[in-house]
């Protein structure tokens, strides 16, 4: 029998208590100090540190198959681990695209086989990202791998039609569509930043936060409709916070994540024309950030969701407006959550538990994490510790792109360990 | 003339800058100092033997990853007059569309010992960005929709050699605003010689964003050129690029021109309103559609002044990035 002892955590700001694990799964908590003689139990000090139940990230790119030059899932994972995770959605859009039950399969198993976190497929909504034809939802829904999150992040399901038909579809198996919202009309194809006064003068073409804010709008209009559960990927604007607000008041069953770098990073970084800065959606102006900041706080945003967009050195140093799209995020996202929800007293521990594991494991159905670290659950555990200042340096990093925009930046709050049932998989930076 | 240029402080006009990318990164003395300098290679330009010595041994690469056969030409002649050695090397439909990044591009270039790059990008930002990998000089010859500097000087030199001093003067740039680097670079030069301006287009055609950069720094906006014309000493007029039309920032080529095009009557009304009013155009024109013939070759026009100014300018730019430098040639 495996066991570890966990001493002394403060259960997300509840009190320190001593976390007991047999089996990978809690079995006591409370005042274990008797206990820490058992010869065959690990010990792990947690004094001082605050425990969360283990991260779940709604939203990564793992980029395999396909450009295992960027990431794999096993350095992707590896990068979650690190950074508190216990679960990811892995994002669909990979070559070939995750719209089969095989496909799925293959990612499912490989993120066993890695053995880090739990790596849970995310379905393409339609075939080849096409925006056309449905994927075999249901197939890859009946598969091994389980589907419940189906997406075409990367593309907008930009077709009403299409869009009612996914969601109505879905419905049969408690399925989600998580949707990239981006008028693909009002943003160009050659779009590459957040529209205004600076994308004005740096001559960059930009959307506008209604390029989002119109489809976040149909969507709930469309869940209404069927009834079904809409999920809002990386929302970015202060106008998308007010619609799902709107949609929450009226019963609409709808859930909205936000990205770390949404919660920080302005539209004015990219005054250098540095790509490092170029994500989708694009860096927005402080109003918006503010507003997210707020909506995260009181709840009209369910979940962060890192949005870990791994790219090869060369697939960034092209002109501004021809490179590739995304950040990396994994390693990062508690440090940023904690330094600026937690550190200005927006969100508490309890709080962060809620928004980066409770929610994102509710909305992605999977039962076996976010779940209160209490007797009986599985023992999915990351420990935090709330003081330390880390400053982020992207060469340390296990992805393996260096794409970091936190790079430089320093960060309160830092992820010490993680536990994915029972097995610590990492401990302060590194791989257990 | 070659006192002058034997001036070790010359390259102060570049503010000991080694790039000039944007002309927000020069002040009013620079830009002064610039223009100076043009004039007097002006001088040289009309003179039966044209070429100075003052970068031999230097080697400029015009590097064009967009086609441009007037500005290519414009920098190949400047460096040429200068002694330096020019070469020519097209970047479309070469390793960029194999897929080979910005920057690994860049790199071969500079690796075969340039001293200056000259770079034509069709992305914004990307002469930014190339000075950052490379040594050389690297000189902004437009990039994407964000700025030309060197046409912004030699908008402003041709001006002031028909105006005289552009203080307090009224410019008014007029077209397709958005998709113009001319106008960002114009907008920041003007303003430093202290030319007030005003940017007249259909509301489709202004860049995001513009009513409070127009604030923020000084400048007016207006969707009627009629009420504009007859109030200004200079009205610039931009190319409007037809594939724009699938964009549907306008309904048809017949009436952009009759709201925004300098007609002939609007040109009857600019002459009566100010005889000594001038016009431009960087080039190359949409005759009919932005301008008629009769203002594009009208007495008003400077526009083939423009040209003749811009070998000039890029002299002096390459004169001040380059000499006074170790190795340069004096």
């Amino acid at each position: 029998m495996s066991a570890l002892l966990i001493t002394g955590a403060d259960l997300a700001g509840s009190g320190a208590q001593d976390l007991l694990v047999e089996d990978g799964v809690i079995t006591e908590v409370g005042s274990l100090g008797g206990a820490k003689g058992q010869r065959h139990w690990d010990v792990l000090d947690a004094d001082g540190l605050v425990a969360l139940p283990g991260l779940v990230d709604l939203h990564t790119h793992l980029r395999e198959p396909g450009r295992e030059d960027a990431e794999t899932i096993a350095s992707g994972s590896a990068a979650a681990a690190v950074g508190g995770y216990t679960a990811v959605l892995a994002m669909a859009n990979t070559n070939p695209v995750t719209d089969t039950a095989e496909a799925a399969e293959r990612v499912f198993d490989l993120g066993r086989a890695a053995g880090l976190v739990d790596v849970q497929p995310v379905g393409a909504v339609t075939k080849g990202l096409a925006g056309e034809e449905l994927a075999e939802l249901g197939l890859m829904h009946r598969s091994r791998a389980g589907v419940r999150v189906f997406s075409d992040d990367g593309r907008c399901v930009s077709d009403a039609r299409v869009m009612r038909r996914a969601l109505e579809y879905v419905r049969a198996f408690g399925g989600v569509v998580s949707q990239h919202a981006q008028d693909p009309h009002l943003a160009g194809s050659s779009a590459c930043c957040h529209e205004g006064e600076l994308s004005g003068r740096l001559g960059l073409p930009g959307w506008p936060g209604i390029a989002e804010e119109t489809i976040v709008a149909r969507d709930v209009m469309l869940a209404r409709h069927t009834g079904s559960r809409v999920h809002v990927a990386h929302v970015s604007t202060a106008g998308s916070v007010e619609v799902v607000r709107w949609a929450k008041a009226q019963g609409i069953d709808v859930t909205a994540e936000v990205t770390p770098h949404h919660l920080v990073l302005t539209t004015d970084l990219l005054a250098g024309y540095d790509p490092t800065f170029k994500v989708n959606p694009p860096l927005r102006p402080q109003e918006d950030v503010d507003a997210l900041r707020a909506a995260l706080a009181d709840g009209t945003i369910d979940a962060v969701a890192t949005d870990h967009a791994p790219h090869a050195r060369h697939d960034k140093e092209h002109a501004f407006v021809d490179a590739a799209f995304g950040m990396l995020g994994l390693e990062t996202a508690l440090s940023v959550v904690s330094d600026t929800m937690v550190r200005t007293g927006r969100l508490d521990w309890a709080g962060v538990a809620r928004v980066m594991s409770a929610n994102p494991a509710r909305i992605a159905g999977l039962g076996d994490h976010g779940q209160p670290l209490a007797v009986g659950s599985p023992a999915n555990i990351t420990l935090v510790d709330p003081t330390a200042r880390v400053t982020v340096d992207r060469s340390a990093s296990l992805s393996l792109s260096r794409n970091n925009p936190w790079h430089g930046r320093t960060l309160q709050g830092a992820v010490q360990a993680t536990v994915l049932r029972g097995r610590v998989t990492a401990q302060k930076g590194a791989l257990a | 003339m070659t006192t002058m240029l034997n001036t070790p402080a010359a390259s102060a006009a570049t503010g000991g800058r080694r790039h000039l990318l944007s002309i927000a990164d020069l002040d009013t003395a620079q830009i002064r100092t610039l223009l100076d300098t043009a004039a007097e290679m002006h001088g040289v330009q009309q003179r039966e033997v044209k070429k100075l010595p003052t970068l031999r041994g230097r080697t400029v690469v015009n590097l064009f990853f967009e086609d441009s056969t007037r500005t290519r030409s414009s920098f190949e002649l400047a460096g040429k007059w200068l002694s330096a050695d020019v070469i020519n090397i097209s970047g479309k439909g070469s390793s960029t569309s194999k897929g080979e990044s910005l920057r690994d591009t860049v790199l071969t270039v500079a690796a075969m010992g340039v001293d200056a790059l000259v770079i034509r990008h069709g992305a914004s930002g990307a002469a930014q960005q190339v000075s950052q990998w490379v040594d050389a000089h690297v000189i902004n010859a437009g990039d994407g929709t964000h700025e030309h500097p060197t046409q912004a000087l030699l908008d402003a030199y041709t001006m002031e050699r028909r105006l005289g001093s552009l203080e307090g003067r009224h410019v008014a740039i007029v077209g397709d605003l958005t998709h113009s680097r001319v106008v960002r670079s114009n907008l920041l030069c003007l303003r430093r010689l202290g030319a007030r301006i005003t940017l007249v287009a259909p509301p489709t055609l202004m860049p995001a964003g513009i009513a409070s950069w127009a604030a923020a720094d000084g400048f007016d906006l207006s969707n009627d050129l009629d009420a504009v014309l007859p109030t200004v000493d200079a009205v610039m007029m931009l190319r409007v690029q037809r594939e724009r039309m699938s964009g549907g920032f306008f309904p048809t080529p017949r009436e952009y021109t009759v709201g925004y095009g300098l007609t002939r009557d609007r040109l009857n009304a600019l002459v009566a309103a100010n005889p000594d009013a001038v016009i431009c155009h960087p080039g190359p024109m949409n005759r009919g559609l932005e301008i008629a013939a009769d203002a594009a070759d009208g007495a008003q026009s400077l526009i083939l002044d423009q040209v003749s100014a811009g070998v000039a300018v890029r002299m002096s730019v390459l004169y001040h990035l380059l000499s006074g430098e170790e190795g340069s040639a004096q």
